[in-house]
């Protein structure tokens, strides 16, 4: 029954906002939402439920001020606010929430902005690629507070609203991107600023100044470089900037049009001129120079850059050596290489052995790279084709060097770096549990939740992490004690394999079907209509299967569950081996959603070896059962193999649980969600389960007919592997 | 002109072919065919594995027989098979055996699409026995003098599954081919084209920035033949903008994004 006057709607807000425990006034907004119109009320009381899901305070914040904006704001926009708050009280707390839910107005505001304006996150999958595109160093984009670059990452303000028109506003993205890639690859950081800004007295107009010239530098070379972004930049130029500029400032920066001029220029007509020019009003799209940022990154980048091209040509150096001592050995096995000719190679080799490899670069000009120069490698003389990822390296040195310095080009000796210098770091999954939680480095994923019917954003955090391999002798036992069964299944499984059938009385194939032929010849003598189906074909059914085999490593497995899935396992790999269908075994436990964990203990690549036996021995039962995070996450891993069909089988005992809440219905729906995505991405899944109470909630999982359970733990081994076989045939 | 119709292996390519050499491969070519070795060209899409193809049996002056292989192409689309006529079955050549015969040069495009049976058929032809065997006649067909067999494969984004064999890769004399280097690019795509200069140094441009692209986001960059299409508009009165979205960027992806930005990227550049 929907509430209709004030008093049921005060009883309907106590129990929702447990005004028993809180002493929290409804009167006040019950007064309000009974003024509304039914429908209306029924919605703002269940979005109201469905904050107090998340947190009552924010309920009750909400329903204060829900009736006066319903006066002048539509729908989805309250909608979105209240999801808004909800995401900042998941992610910064209570108190940044109740902040939301106050500023409501600046909310408001804010989608206003939106929606005219140019939002970067929605903008990046455009962006990102556009100057990628652009050539030279691979830039990344982030958000910051003002429009500059320290030579790695352009930094954008998050919304630009300059413009009356959305598509305007991304053209401004677009040319600041621009500009900021052309201050990277036309040399604007080639020269120490930061010294020249220390030595001088008033550093800031300096800069001004500087900055003022080295734009119209850039601009003059976007124009040879990007005419149609030029224009672009042009005409944003004149929608919003005040022309107010001096012909004199042409003047001034005339020299800075020529395709000469490099940033040397702009600095020699900065001293010339400054104190004595009043720069013109910044263009829109130039941001601001940050010399003391990008002299940091550079020279971390510098001797980074210098070790990692150092030690891959040391590689490359190598390889080649490698590769030409095999050939020296195939050819010494050849009888036919007279012993002449094999002194000639020993010699060489002798020479290769005792001399130091000569690698030079040259620098050959080349009007087509901005830097007007082309690097060329050459080792002994000999021109080489460097690999990628040296290519890459010498673009980026060039990029800040403007050469290659002699000195980089000398090979690395045997541990002359410290691999911390020109590594990425990659953090240790277990070492970041020892100190407190942080979520850095770990997947993050979505979690639904259904009271609030929307998901939670960023919600757990998930590790892969290794299965200490056990060398025992768990893996023969196994595959002794089921050695009757293992001869059975790898003949079913093998039967699978070969599937190719000839068909007969096809209209075109390889051969002729001599039954067919006979036939229709009669029906020709006979004067009925000849069939022309008269060949046969080989018909080919290739298994294009990959699956993914999700086990349970929660607690509740401890004993004879994680024995028996132990087996199926074994029992598994050697089915599908004979098979050959790709596959992958992960485990899966959960501790509150800040350390969910996935246990690797085969992946795709990897073939069924010593230590992937060793894992499985090694398999543990861990925390809880937290299962979506599992799901998102190995859809993932699925997706990006590619195969025609993509199957995830989870192996488990009982319903999902964890810690935070993720028991009951919220664990099962947002499973149920899980694979729902996961179909969405074309994977089928399929749960095995011990748990007797499971079709319960299987089936809503699941859906009817994608789960088994199976009422004795010691058959589980037993059947894994034919319910596999059912599953993909 | 009506079309004329041809026996494959009375294909003869009578004019000149365009193909500017990148390096050495004319030479190898020629001496890999006088020495009755099979070749190998490997290298991504477009960049002119089939033009050089053309260009060679010209020079050659011996018949080209192409077969786009596809993955259901078996053994029998390549040796013949037996089909029926009036009451009788009738042996018919597959385009493989056409060329062993004749002695004209057989280029198996794409080779590593077709299935793995019809690989083996050619190992025999592929060493120095160079013969073809027809199981289903119960015939040895002996390369003619002027036989020549060459496939081709693009290494980039074939999957691990369709990897070439190494008893197969290990029978060929193998050619490399690549994007040619800027200057000879742009010299290219003026020349095929017939557009100006400065055009098709932006197009190259053009295709260099969908280069960079490769691996982050798109499966490979601009191909020198795109460059040309894009050219051939242009010199058809379409705007060059245009005419790289239609020509090159709808043709690299159906991703709406990446379209976005490829054609940000074009427009920028005219």
């Amino acid at each position: 029954m929907l509430p209709v006057n004030r008093d049921q709607i005060v009883e309907t807000l106590d129990r929702i906002l447990e005004v028993e425990f809180s002493f929290r006034d409804t009167h006040p907004a019950a007064e309000q939402i009974s003024c509304i119109d039914l429908e209306t009320q029924d919605y703002v009381l269940n979005w109201i439920e469905r904050i107090a899901s998340t947190n009552i305070e924010l309920a009750f914040q909400f329903a204060n001020r829900v009736p006066e904006m319903l006066i002048s704001t539509d729908q989805s926009t309250i909608e979105a606010w209240a999801l808004h708050s909800m995401d900042i009280f998941d992610r910064k707390g209570l108190h940044k929430a109740l902040q939301v839910m106050h500023e409501s107005d600046q909310f408001m505001q804010r989608s206003h902005e939106r929606a005219v304006g140019a939002v970067l996150e929605d903008q990046l999958p455009v962006l990102l690629p556009f100057v990628q595109g652009l050539s030279g160093r691979k830039l990344k984009i982030e958000e910051g507070e003002l429009t500059y670059t320290d030579s790695e990452t352009l930094f954008l303000p998050a919304v630009l609203t300059q413009l009356p028109d959305a598509k305007d506003n991304f053209r401004l993205y677009k040319v600041m991107i621009a500009f900021l890639w052309a201050q990277n690859r036309f040399g604007s950081f080639r020269i120490d600023l930061c010294s020249v800004l220390d030595a001088h007295e008033h550093a800031e107009p300096f800069l001004h100044l500087f900055q003022a010239f080295e734009t119209e530098r850039l601009n003059a070379c976007l124009q040879r470089e990007l005419p149609g972004l030029y224009r672009d930049g042009q005409s944003l130029h004149h929608l919003i900037d005040n022309l107010d500029r001096h012909n004199d400032w042409n003047n001034y920066a005339a020299p800075l049009t020529s395709e000469s001029a490099d940033v040397t220029t702009s600095l020699e007509l900065t001293y010339t001129h400054f104190g004595k020019v009043t720069p013109h009003t910044p263009y829109c799209y130039q941001g601001i120079l940050d010399p003391y940022a990008v002299a940091t990154s550079m020279q971390a980048r510098i001797e980074k850059e210098k070790a990692q091209l150092r030690i891959a040509i040391r590689q490359m150096i190598d390889d080649t050596e490698q590769h030409k001592n095999k050939l020296n050995e195939s050819s010494e096995d050849e009888e036919s290489v007279d012993d002449l000719n094999q002194d000639d190679l020993n010699q060489t080799a002798q020479t290769t052995d005792n001399q130091q490899k000569q690698l030079a670069a040259e620098e050959v000009p080349d009007n087509n790279q901005p830097d007007g120069i082309r690097i060329e490698l050459s080792l002994d003389d000999q021109p080489i084709a460097p690999p990628e990822n040296i290519k890459g390296l010498l673009t980026s040195i060039v990029q800040d060097l403007g050469e290659i310095p002699d000195e980089y080009l000398v090979p690395a000796g045997d541990g002359e770096y410290d691999p911390k210098l020109f590594l990425d770091q990659h953090k240790d999954p277990d070492n970041v549990w020892s100190g407190t939680y942080h979520e850095e480095g770990a997947f993050l994923y979505k979690e639904w939740d259904y009271r609030r019917q929307h998901y939670r954003k960023n919600w757990c955090a998930v590790r892969e992490m290794s299965v200490k391999p056990v060398y025992d002798s768990f893996v023969d036992d196994t595959l002794n004690k089921y050695k009757g069964l293992i001869k059975h299944l790898r003949k079913t499984f093998e039967a699978l394999r070969d599937e190719d059938r000839m068909l007969k009385r096809q209209a075109q194939g390889d051969g002729i079907d001599i039954d067919a032929w006979v036939e229709a010849m009669a029906d020709a003598k006979d004067g009925s209509e000849m069939s022309d189906r008269l060949f046969t074909r080989m018909h080919r059914t290739e298994r294009n299967i990959a699956v993914v085999f999700m086990v349970d490593m929660s607690g509740s497995t401890k004993g004879w569950i994680n024995e028996a899935e132990r087996e199926s396992l074994v029992l598994l790999c050697e089915s599908l081996e004979t098979l050959g269908d790709r596959y992958a075994i992960y485990g899966f436990s959960g501790m509150t959603r800040k350390r969910c964990e996935l246990y690797v203990i085969k992946e795709f690549t990897e073939s069924y070896n010593e230590e992937v036996k060793a894992r499985i021995s090694g398999i543990q039962p861990k925390d809880y059962t937290r299962m979506g995070f599992a799901i998102r996450h190995l859809s993932k891993v699925l997706n990006e193999v590619e195969a025609k069909t993509r199957i995830l089988i989870t192996i488990s005992d009982g319903k999902p649980d964890d810690y935070d809440n993720y028991r009951g219905e919220y664990g099962v729906e947002d499973t149920r969600r899980a694979l729902m995505e996961a179909r969405q991405d074309g994977i089928h899944s399929y749960c095995i389960t011990i748990d007797k109470e499971a079709r319960e909630y299987l089936a809503h999982m699941y859906g009817a007919a994608a789960y088994t359970v199976i009422d004795e733990v010691n058959q589980l081994p037993l059947k894994v592997s034919n319910i596999y076989r059912r599953l993909t045939t | 002109m009506s079309a004329r119709v041809l026996k494959p292996e009375e294909y003869y390519i009578e004019e000149e072919p365009f193909y500017q050499p990148i390096g050495d491969e004319i030479e190898i070519f020629e001496a890999a065919y006088t020495q009755k070795l099979p070749l190998l060209l490997k290298g991504p899409t477009g960049c002119g594995k089939t033009r050089f193809m053309e260009y060679m049996a010209w020079r050659l002056n011996k018949p080209l027989i192409t077969v786009s292989c596809h993955d259901d192409l078996t053994a029998s689309d390549l040796v013949g098979r037996f089909l029926v006529s009036g009451g009788e079955t009738v042996w018919v050549d597959g385009p493989l055996a056409r060329a062993v015969r004749a002695g004209g040069i057989c280029y198996l495009d794409e080779i590593v699409e077709a299935r793995k049976d019809t690989m083996v058929v050619i190992h025999p032809l592929a060493d120095d026995r160079r013969v073809l065997p027809m199981e289903k006649v119960g015939e040895l067909l002996e390369a003619n003098e002027d036989f020549c067999l060459a496939i081709s494969y693009n290494p980039g984004y074939q999957s691990v599954l369709k990897d070439l064999k190494q008893s197969t890769r290990q029978r060929f004399i193998a050619l490399e081919f690549d994007y040619p280097d800027i200057e000879l690019e742009i010299s290219i795509v003026a020349k095929e084209s017939a557009v100006d200069h400065d055009i098709a140094v932006r197009l190259v441009k053009f295709a260099n920035m969908t280069r960079n692209l490769k691996g982050s986001g798109l499966e490979e960059g601009a191909s020198t033949r795109l460059l040309v299409h894009a050219g051939k508009l242009i010199t058809s009165g379409v705007t060059p903008v245009t005419a790289c979205k239609s020509a090159i960027s709808q043709a690299l992806t159906d991703d709406a994004d990446m379209l976005t930005a490829v054609n940000e990227l074009s427009s920028s550049l005219f």
